[in-house]
């Protein structure tokens, strides 16, 4: 069979559709730009009411919202999760990573917690600043112009509070604290653990004329449908079509490689079309990859050639390298002043937290290097499959019996609804060399492209973190009255540090640097190998801050889009 | 307020102010209909999602008088209470008939839960369990309600953990059914503004808030107006 190959030559092909492959498809368009966006999954619209699971009840489904068909619960707006049918990848042998795909335009997007921070001036350079890792080749007053145009274009809460490594920025005003946040602040306080308002892409006010403003049904999780949210398609992709830009958008294209010339330069993508099984070719003078750090690391070791015997861009041979997610460990405990709640109010509030704890600490006088912010969840939450089930557990903590029957029952699930709270500690882990992924050769998914197999262990830097937490953890929750649930976790289990993964903050697979022989890309965000090839997603990452890292992914790929605008009038690409 | 209509307003409130795509497909009675007729069929399901559910719905896994016997346990362990009903309204024996199937592993703890009830009951009281007294069948879960919290309950007989799944069924069955969330009071899930809790559940939990704090919240009386900023970041509007 012959591969079918269009006739059309794009200005840039993006490939994949989420928060860095949507910002460029948005910068690129206005531009005026001819723009091939390639998603590995079907379309997707947040207000499109036949795929909508915004303000769905648990009586509307028949498993009342379980995890059975997603992993995150039934509403929730991510097709894909740990698992995607006939896509697997593999595991060195004692190591375990796991990798969270989204199916989808707009990709994980979608559903993620919206949590906008930016890195601040310390967070580019780490090694400066400890000796571990990595300096990024650029720092906060590079990435400092578009976090500002971030902040307006998308939107986001938060307020200005002046801390020097949490940067103040354009934001719109927060949300009042919930009852259990007042419990958290007061907690925090005595600990002189600093609480300030949440930061999160939810428009608590309008920006424009074309995105509705939150109405506070805490759903975020499930995509808003009059788009008060942040997501890809509807911020970004929607609107570049709407203002006229040229854009055609490749639904269910797995993209297998990047194809070149005799000269190495890319010619274009090769694609697996879902609905026909049969591989076709799109031309573009420019490539862009957004696919995610690992899937676009996957694509790049895929894409060997005789120009490009190690795969496309990796002659530093440090594609699918420094890969590292966000550290994560948790807690929650019940406190007996929120037992017992009045039912009496709607308190849904936004999807996410609305206060939060960044970094307090001083690591020169701890025994891991870098810091962690906490995210704080409670409150009288929608009940789903789950809700009640042992619905007098929490009776052991108060020296009463748990079990039993009867109408008591009634008495039990009110008397604790609202009444937990709960820590998600979300810290950086040091990007290591030794920490990556690489092709399988012996694994091909449904449409035989090679898999990933990921090899990735924590140092003791991040279990001591993960200590950190737990220990703070129990002290809040002290603090607040409360009596923690669970057992603390030790030190045979890590302390209770999430799997690598498991944040789904995966980032570094393609770094930046100067340095063609330890980096992949330049600063902006341009291959060292081949100048029409960029990367957009958070492969670039050289270290990942205690930030969440789609605020940065998206700046940075505004940075490199006004940057290939650019190249692209001086005819250098 | 009708859910769905006070998110009409919502949606119409913006597209009053503008005429833009993106709420030109939100037409106030295309929207509706296509929820109405989707949801009860979709909830927002993917084809593939659906597919997998309608071939659980063509299986069976209890037979009719398991069903009537998981009805009957049902309502012992949660009894019906005016005015928001009980597991029979809430269909707590369909949602256990779905997990069973949706969740494979429940199944052999189910089914063999329901033929141990029958097996106590007929070897004490000479009847099936469904056709037992109340005091007879409350005996009857006296004896396996309780568990012991220091054993891992899958180290713990059968019936006991047939015991703890039922009640964890029928409780969360109940609770997340329309009857359930009225009898918990919960007011979420529909359009709202959030403004702050309210005062007199403040001062019943012995908490206040910071003024400073609120004065950096939202004002909702100017949530509809655009958003500008002065080049320092401080909000004009």
């Amino acid at each position: 069979m012959q591969i079918k190959e269009s006739s059309e030559l794009y200005d840039v092909i993006i490939v994949g559709s989420g928060a860095g492959g949507g910002m460029a498809t948005k910068q690129l368009a206005d531009a005026g730009l001819n723009v091939a966006v390639v998603e590995a999954g079907p379309f997707f619209d947040p207000a499109d009411p036949i795929t909508q699971t915004q303000l769905k009840w648990p009586y509307e489904s028949p498993r009342r919202g379980a995890g059975t068909d997603r992993a995150f619960g039934e509403w929730d707006m991510s097709w894909g999760d740990w698992e995607v049918d006939g896509e697997p990848y593999t595991q060195e042998e004692g190591t375990n990573f796991r990798w969270w795909r989204a199916r989808m335009l707009g990709g994980r997007t979608n559903h993620w917690g919206r949590i906008s921070l930016r890195f601040g001036p310390k967070d580019f350079k780490g090694k400066t600043r400890d000796g571990h890792g990595d300096d990024w080749p650029i720092g906060y007053d590079d990435v400092k112009p578009y976090y500002d145009k971030l902040d307006k274009l998308v939107g986001v809460f938060g307020t200005n509070e002046g801390r020097e490594n949490d940067p103040d920025g354009f934001f719109l005003p927060p949300p009042k604290p919930r009852l259990h946040e007042l419990f958290y602040i007061d907690g925090a306080k005595k600990s002189n653990i600093p609480v300030i308002p949440g930061r999160l892409s939810m428009l608590t006010k309008k920006i424009n004329k074309d995105r509705g403003v939150c109405f506070y049904c805490g759903q975020c999780s499930r995509s808003c449908s009059v788009y008060a949210d942040f997501s890809a398609g509807s911020c970004l992709i929607f609107p570049a079509q709407k203002s006229g830009g040229k854009v055609k958008i490749f639904v269910n294209s797995m993209v297998r490689e990047v194809t070149t010339n005799d000269e190495g330069k890319a010619t274009g993508v090769s694609y697996i079309s879902k609905d026909d099984r049969k591989e076709y070719k799109l031309r573009g003078k420019v490539v862009i990859l957004a696919a995610s750090a690992c899937s676009s690391a996957r694509i790049l070791l895929n894409s060997k050639s005789k120009s490009h015997p190690n795969g496309l861009g990796n002659s530093s041979d440090l594609v699918g390298k420094y890969l590292h997610d966000s550290t994560g460990a948790s807690a929650a405990g019940v406190i007996p002043g929120l037992m017992n709640r009045d039912v009496s109010y709607n308190e849904d509030g936004t999807g996410g937290m609305h206060v939060y704890s960044p970094w307090w600490g001083d690591n020169s006088k701890l025994n891991f290097p870098r810091g962690y912010h906490i995210e704080v969840w409670g409150g009288m939450g929608q009940p789903n499959y789950g809700f009640g089930w042992d619905p007098n557990g929490m009776n052991k903590y108060f020296g009463l019996k748990s079990g039993g029957y009867g109408d008591s029952l009634r008495d039990d699930v009110k008397k604790y609804y609202g009444s937990v709270i709960g820590f998600g500690g979300r810290g950086e882990g040091i990007a290591r060399k030794d920490n990556y992924c690489e092709i399988d050769p012996t694994t091909v998914d449904q449409f035989g492209i090679p898999v990933l197999k990921f090899n990735y262990k924590w140092s003791d830097f991040e279990i001591n973190q993960a200590k950190h937490m737990q220990d703070t953890f129990e002290e809040l929750i002290h603090n607040m009255g409360g009596i923690p649930l669970n057992e603390k976790p030790g030190k045979d289990k890590d302390y209770g540090l999430h799997a690598p993964g498991e944040i789904i903050h995966e980032v570094g697979t393609t770094r930046m640097g100067d340095d063609p022989t330890t980096s992949v890309t330049n600063k902006f965000n341009q291959l060292h190998d081949v100048d029409n090839v960029f990367i957009v997603d958070a492969g670039v990452f050289v270290s990942q801050a205690d930030k969440n890292c789609t605020w940065t992914i998206m700046a940075l790929s505004w940075r490199a889009s006004d940057y290939i605008i650019e190249q692209l009038k001086a005819q250098n690409i | 307020m009708d859910r769905r209509k006070s998110l009409q307003t919502l949606i119409l409130g913006g597209a009053a102010a503008t005429t833009g795509v993106v709420f030109n497909s939100c037409k106030t009675e295309t929207i509706d209909e296509a929820v109405a007729e989707s949801s009860a069929k979709y909830f927002g399901r993917t084809p593939k999602e659906l597919e997998r559910l309608e071939k659980l719905n063509t299986e069976q896994l209890f037979n009719e008088h398991e069903m009537e016997t998981i009805g009957a346990l049902s309502v012992v362990i949660l009894p019906p209470k005016e005015p928001h009903g009980g597991p029979i309204e809430a269909e707590v024996p369909a949602l256990v008939e779905f997990m069973g199937k949706d969740i494979p592993t429940m199944a052999p703890t189910l089914l063999g839960g329901l033929m141990w009830l029958d097996h106590k009951s007929n070897t004490e009281f000479g009847t099936e369990f469904k056709s037992a007294t109340l005091e007879q069948k409350k005996q009857i879960c006296d004896q396996i309600c309780w568990h012991d919290m220091e054993i891992p309950l899958d180290k713990q007989a059968l019936e006991i953990q047939f015991f703890y799944m039922m009640r964890g069924l029928t409780v969360t069955g109940y609770y997340t059914s329309k009857v359930g969330i009225a009898d918990l009071g919960y007011k979420g899930n529909q359009p709202n503004v959030w403004d702050g809790v309210p005062q007199d559940v403040l001062d019943k939990h012995g908490v206040a808030y910071d003024p400073e704090w609120i004065a950096k919240c939202i004002d909702q009386s100017t949530r509809g107006t655009i958003a500008t900023w002065d080049d320092d970041g401080n909000l004009l509007t």
